[in-house]
């Protein structure tokens, strides 16, 4: 299901708990896994659960309740706009408008082509930053400007 | 980004911005670190001592909630058999706060330092550091500078020959707000949903996995090495007293430099918004929310005559709490703020509790409906109906984090929510709401 190397990193994730506590693993099993699957099926969650003697309902919670697990495919490239008050103060409404130009989607859909996924939203924790929206879970894009914008969709081509 | 103005800092003091290797164990080292845990270990400072100094200095917790560091290090059973744990909260997602990211990517081994160093006093071999998940950066940041902590003997088996022994993990959230809650943030770290736990019992006595647990912000463990190197008198001087010391101030919105400032507690409002250079455009200061998206709003012109300590802020109505200050200026539509927040509290209600749950959704919709034009005679006290019957009753705080900005903006802005129900438009024009972001189309 996974791959030897993804294997590894759980192994190193998992060994960062006390004996018989690999349930706490769990959040970072997922991130490992979604980055390598793209999101988070219910085969990954049963494997998930096999390897870290998890009922899969409870895999399941955890993948529901965070908002950065994606429980359905998506584009290749996922952006999440922060929207919330500092960064709409700095102008988050209109970064996310000139986004959704730019890409012809709205919040919560792909682009035709696969290759990008729009989501709103909540603090980043860098307001200082703002507008920010978060890259593939992996970076910030910060100060986002046109200019910002046009860089970030042209290094994601 | 980076630390872009300070006044007497003290846990940032020497950080150069242009030196990409500043954060690094040697930098550190220069800077004087790892001295305090040096002196700890070697037995010239005893753990009873090293808790004196922090009750003595009046360090309070920077998460938010402003509890002595001290006193919460007491509250650890000494002779409890078995594992206890230390957890840093790095989970930073009130809206408004970015210090801690600031602070893990520009001075990671000052964090290492206060944890290795709470570790050894409340006698735990094992510490974590939850770090939010939208920060990938930060916590990349902090796992390499514990490889060099580790490379350096000051983690690991047997540190600095004391033969006292502590590790520390980063665990990564991945996008829950209440995980910052902190029996919310220990459901997680047991790799649960994060929803926070009946107190009593309290963490000290039953937290991770059940065992006595210490959860301190990442800028509190930061700031204890600096406590014990410049003594308590001298920290507790640095602020004034009962609000001693620095603290790393999150400055966002309607200023000219957005960022984090560190300044002595009990400055001036005014010299802090110096430091971020002043209102955006020069406009007015029309509201400012000094402590994070949940602490009450401060109408303008009170904000001004304020100095920034948890007292000061208190007695004006409201709360320090993290140290985020989100300024407004007059393009600002109250109702829109207020909107924008409750839509926030809304989504990160983690459900257990019927009035935050439901709550929650009803307040939204409410402000919801008076921001498009909806709005019905009556339901500003519909509003603050339904938020006192959230008020006190929720197994956390949430619920009353989602009440407060509702209180308090209808408590100073009330004519303006009355202006949105009566005209069905907002006295601040869409335009002009605009021209206060400083985005510039192209």
């Amino acid at each position: 299901m996974l791959t030897t190397d993804s294997l590894k990193k759980i192994d190193r994730e998992i060994a960062k708990y006390p004996a018989g506590r690999k349930q706490s693993a769990v959040m970072a099993a997922l991130v490992i896994a979604q980055e390598e699957k793209g999101w988070l099926s219910g085969e990954v969650i049963a494997f998930i659960a096999a390897l870290l003697d998890m009922p899969p309902i409870a895999v399941y919670e955890v993948a529901s309740f965070y908002g950065m697990y994606d429980l359905q495919p998506s584009g290749k490239h996922r952006l999440t706009v922060c929207t919330n008050l500092p960064c709409r103060l700095s102008g988050a409404e209109d970064a996310a408008e000139y986004l959704k130009k730019k890409l012809g989607i709205g919040f919560g859909e792909t682009t035709p082509d696969g290759r990008f996924t729009l989501k709103e939203g909540e603090c980043m924790g860098a307001c200082g930053d703002a507008p920010v929206a978060l890259v593939d879970n992996r970076r910030l894009c910060c100060r986002m400007s046109p200019e910002e914008i046009d860089k970030l969709l042209r290094e994601l081509d | 980004m980076a630390i872009l103005g300070a006044i007497n800092p003290i846990l940032t003091a020497g950080l150069d911005p242009n030196d990409p290797d500043g954060w690094r164990c040697g930098a550190y080292l220069g800077r004087g670190g790892y001295s305090a845990l040096r002196k700890i270990l070697s037995g010239k400072i005893s753990p009873e001592c090293v808790l004196d100094d922090l009750k003595k200095s009046s360090l309070r917790g920077r998460g938010g909630a402003g509890f002595p560091t001290g006193l919460k290090w007491s509250f650890i059973p000494r002779n409890h058999e078995g594992e206890k744990y230390l957890v840093c909260n790095s989970d930073e997602g009130e809206p408004g706060t970015f210090k801690d990211r600031d602070l893990l990517l520009l001075n990671p081994h000052a964090v290492i330092e206060g944890m290795v160093i709470g570790a050894y006093v409340m006698g735990m071999s094992r510490a974590y550091n939850y770090i939010h998940g939208e920060i990938p950066e930060a916590c990349l940041r902090f796992e390499e500078a514990l490889d060099e902590a580790r490379a350096a003997g000051f983690i690991g088996n047997d540190i600095l020959g004391s033969g006292f022994c502590v590790e520390i993990f980063a665990h990564r959230g991945y996008g829950a707000y209440i995980a910052g809650e902190e029996t919310g943030q220990l459901e997680s770290l047991e790799g649960k949903k994060a929803r926070p736990r009946h107190k009593p019992p309290f963490p000290a006595n039953a937290g991770l996995y059940g065992a006595p647990t210490t959860i301190n912000n990442a800028e509190t463990l930061a700031a204890v090495p600096f406590v014990l190197n410049m003594g308590p008198e001298a920290f507790l001087a640095a602020g004034k007293p009962n609000n001693a010391g620095t603290k790393i101030f999150s400055v966002s919105g309607h200023v000219a430099k957005p960022g984090n400032y560190e300044i002595p507690l009990g400055t001036p409002f005014r010299a802090l918004l110096d430091l971020a250079g002043g209102m955006r455009g020069g406009r007015a200061l029309k509201a400012c929310i000094p402590g994070g998206s949940s602490s009450p709003v401060i109408p303008g012109d009170a904000m001004m005559e304020l100095t920034m300590d948890y007292d000061c802020i208190s007695r004006a109505g409201s709360m320090l709490g993290s140290g985020a200050v989100i300024v407004m200026d007059e393009t600002t539509c109250m109702v829109k703020a207020l909107e924008r927040l409750s839509f926030f509290y809304q989504h990160e209600s983690c459900g257990q509790c019927t009035p935050c749950r439901e709550g929650t959704r009803w307040l939204r919709g409410i402000v919801r409906r008076i921001e498009n034009g909806e709005g019905r005679t009556g339901d500003l006290e519909t509003l603050e109906h339904v938020a006192a019957n959230i008020a006190g009753r929720t197994v956390c705080a949430l619920g009353d984090a989602a009440v407060m900005p509702v209180q308090s903006f209808l408590r100073h802005f009330r004519d303006e929510f009355m202006y949105h129900i009566d005209h069905k438009t907002c006295l601040v024009s869409k335009e002009t709401q605009r021209t206060g972001s400083g985005w510039a189309w192209e």
